[in-house]
């Protein structure tokens, strides 16, 4: 996976900056400051991994592995890990972000389409016990669409349609699981 | 013998058959697809496992498996723009032939390669797994627990670039995997009653291979189109043949062991094959860099036969080493089979059916794709709206249908928001996922093993096969540092270097 990871598409025009020269960019200035919030993350994840453990109850007669064990390990792991972390930071480390064939990593992260693509998968949540699969399924696909830049929404919304349809008929019939129907109960 | 017969019987029933077939068709287009890979495929399919048998079930992912390595081959010779590691060093001549025209002939070569080499493969994996699994049944928990932590370490450390990274990976997924009230009682459910039965791997495997994949690529979408080479129906001349045989041979000979070894992946192998076949053109070696069809047989040969290399740990032992692997062992123990040599005993008929249908799906890769590689190669002009879309789609409905509760679509989500911080961190997808399955395996093997010498620690280095584990890990682990130690030498090169020196050298 990551021995892809900093290659440019090598027949793309050259992109200028130093992440360009084909080997690990880290002539790069600064040190890549997001680590940071990582290494909190990973402390904070382990904090709290450490502080669920201390309020267990000693386990079983017969457990000879309590049950506070693992986690106690697992969160020092982590709080080590997080430390270790931001001293590599510090020093310079910086991450590799992962190619892929329709990844172009020269172009700066486009917090617009994410936010959009956030926002529909967070209405997916909302709506989905209200209104029921063969709808949300239709918006859900039909709003990532037109977040991801194909804005025939008209299209997008039939095709969203036939696909949450066509999945709940195929749970239905082909699998024997009826998905909750909604709104639509009694239609389907 | 008769077991592998009596599988091949049932491998060849109408509904198997029919099986195969979709797992073959739909792990190809996958592997031809940009963005989905035959892990993700896998757990997306997860779903289908609450109803249809193990045997049918088992039979489609293995299909996906061994038809994903083959569409990745299309896509690194036609788009060079390699996806996945395993196809980097293809794309080296690959895609340099088809440039010069040569297309169908790198096509061929990459399909009838990976048909010698997974048949080859499979036949050893017959052969080897049994025996493996007989070996492995008299040992104990104190053995097991060294093989899984060998496991976690090996696909950690020996794995990617930053090892720092990997073991970030693997404790995130181990934490994951402390969720629940296996123990007894609730940790890590933060009192959320939808959390006692645990995260369902289901969610946390979907979630960080097509969510977060998806929304990765989202951030950093191609807005200029991808150059792909128009092509024919593959074919091979005589000199092709000639040239390709002993490659493929030599492929498949790094391929298996290396997939066989709990360190898998395929990256490796196909880097040997290249360099080897390299050394070995003789007359053809100017031909290196501007498209040698031995540059392509080998790494494609070598890259099939680790991936059926990687089913003898996952089969005989229980152990996964790919990321696929990982996600095969977790819909086994959704139908509550134990993967390791208790499944030759209790299943001998699902775990021959399920080996006689690997032979099955690689022939049917064979015949189905050769005639369809121009139609595969539309495949990679799909708008990628809808391609993303579809994925997101997918992704939602397989967390949803596992309980059918908003809450694991939100878990789906909080999930894959991990899922992109990884990608976005270089944090390595494998290591957790591993961490996420064998974790509470890990931790029931232990108390096993305690519980039999009554707590005391030194069991667990009581067995000598557990001993020979502990010192391997330690050589995997310390290895590396002494070889650094050493004066003179400039510390082990890492392989990505080198592939990045390779590919200077062979591009100039």
């Amino acid at each position: 996976m990551s021995a892809a990871g900093t290659r440019p598409a090598p027949d793309g025009p050259a992109p200028d900056g130093p992440a360009a020269d084909g080997s690990a960019n880290r002539a790069a200035p600064g040190p890549d400051r997001a680590q940071y919030g990582l290494a909190a993350f990973l402390a904070l994840v382990g904090v709290l991994t450490l502080v669920d453990s201390a309020g267990l109850r000693p386990g079983f007669a017969d457990q000879v592995v309590q049950p506070s064990a693992f986690g106690y390990v697992i969160g020092a792991a982590l709080v080590l890990l997080a430390v270790l972390l931001a001293v590599a930071t510090a020093r310079g480390d910086r991450a590799e972000g992962e190619a892929g064939e329709d990844v172009d990593l020269t172009q700066r992260t486009d917090w617009r389409t994410l936010a959009g693509l956030a926002g529909v998968l967070v209405a997916t949540v909302a709506l989905l016990d209200r209104l029921g699969w063969a709808i949300v399924g239709a918006l859900l696909f039909a709003g990532a669409a037109t977040v991801l830049g194909n804005r025939h929404w008209v299209r997008n919304l039939l095709i969203g349609a036939v696909l949450s349809v066509a999945s709940w008929y195929g749970f239905y019939v082909g699998l024997g699981i009826p998905i909750p129907a909604g709104v639509l109960d009694g239609i389907l | 013998m008769d077991a592998l017969l009596t599988g091949f019987e049932l491998a060849l029933t109408p509904e198997n058959l029919l099986y195969a077939v979709v797992g073959v068709l739909l792990g190809t287009a996958v592997g031809v697809l940009p963005g989905i890979g035959p892990a993700m495929t896998v757990a997306l399919l997860l779903p289908v496992t609450y109803n249809v048998s193990p045997s049918a079930a088992l039979i489609m992912f293995a299909g996906i498996y061994y038809g994903g390595m083959y569409g990745g081959s299309t896509t690194s010779i036609l788009l060079n723009t390699p996806g996945e590691s395993s196809s980097v060093i293809t794309a080296l001549e690959g895609n340099k032939m088809a440039k010069a025209g040569r297309a169908a002939q790198a096509l061929a070569t990459a399909a009838i390669g990976s048909f010698v080499a997974g048949t080859i493969s499979t036949v050893l994996l017959v052969a080897l797994a049994p025996t493996v699994a007989d070996w492995v049944v008299v040992l104990g928990a104190p053995s097991y627990f060294a093989l899984m932590v060998l496991a976690l370490i090996a696909v950690t450390s020996v794995l990617g670039s930053s090892k720092l990274r990997g073991f970030i990976s693997l404790a995130l997924g181990l934490t994951i995997g402390l969720v629940g009230t296996a123990t007894g009682q609730a940790r890590l459910t933060f009192g959320n009653p939808l959390l006692a039965d645990g995260i369902d791997i289901v969610v946390v495997a979907v979630a960080i291979f097509a969510v977060g994949e998806a929304l990765w690529v989202a951030a950093h979408l191609r807005r200029r189109p991808l150059e792909i080479i128009p092509v024919g129906r593959p074919w091979m001349d005589r000199a092709d043949w000639r040239r390709s045989w002993k490659p493929w041979l030599r492929g498949t000979a790094y391929g298996f062991p290396f997939g066989a070894l709990p360190a898998g992946g395929a990256e490796m192998p196909t880097f040997l094959s290249y360099i080897t076949e390299r050394r070995l053109a003789g007359k053809h070696k100017a031909e290196f860099g501007k498209g040698a069809i031995e540059g392509v047989a080998g790494p494609e040969a070598a890259n099939n036969a680790s991936a059926a290399g990687t089913l003898v740990p996952l089969l005989a032992i229980g152990l996964p080493t790919t990321a696929t692997a990982a996600v095969i062992l977790a819909a086994m123990q959704g139908y509550g089979l134990q993967p390791g040599p208790q499944l030759f005993e209790a299943e001998p008929e699902l775990v021959w059916t399920l080996l006689a249908s690997l032979f099955v799906a690689n022939t049917l890769l064979l015949v189905i794709n050769l005639p369809m590689a121009p139609l595969w190669a539309k495949l990679l002009r799909i708008p990628r709206p809808y391609l993303y879309a579809g994925i997101l789609f997918f992704a939602v409905l397989g967390a949803y249908s596992v309980n059918f509760q908003w809450f694991d679509v939100a878990l789906l989500g909080l999930f894959g928001a991990l899922g992109f911080a990884m990608r976005r961190f270089g944090l390595p997808v494998l290591p957790l996922i591993v961490g996420v399955i064998l974790g509470p395996r890990l931790e029931e093997q232990l108390g096993q093993a305690l519980q039999l010498s009554q707590g005391d620690v030194s069991a667990l280095w009581g067995e000598p096969v557990a001993v020979v584990v502990y010192a391997l890990i330690a050589v995997l682990l310390l290895g590396p540092l002494v070889l650094r130690l050493i004066p003179g030498r400039q510390g082990p090169e890492r392989l990505e270097d080198r592939v990045d020196e390779l590919e200077e050298e062979v591009r100039r």
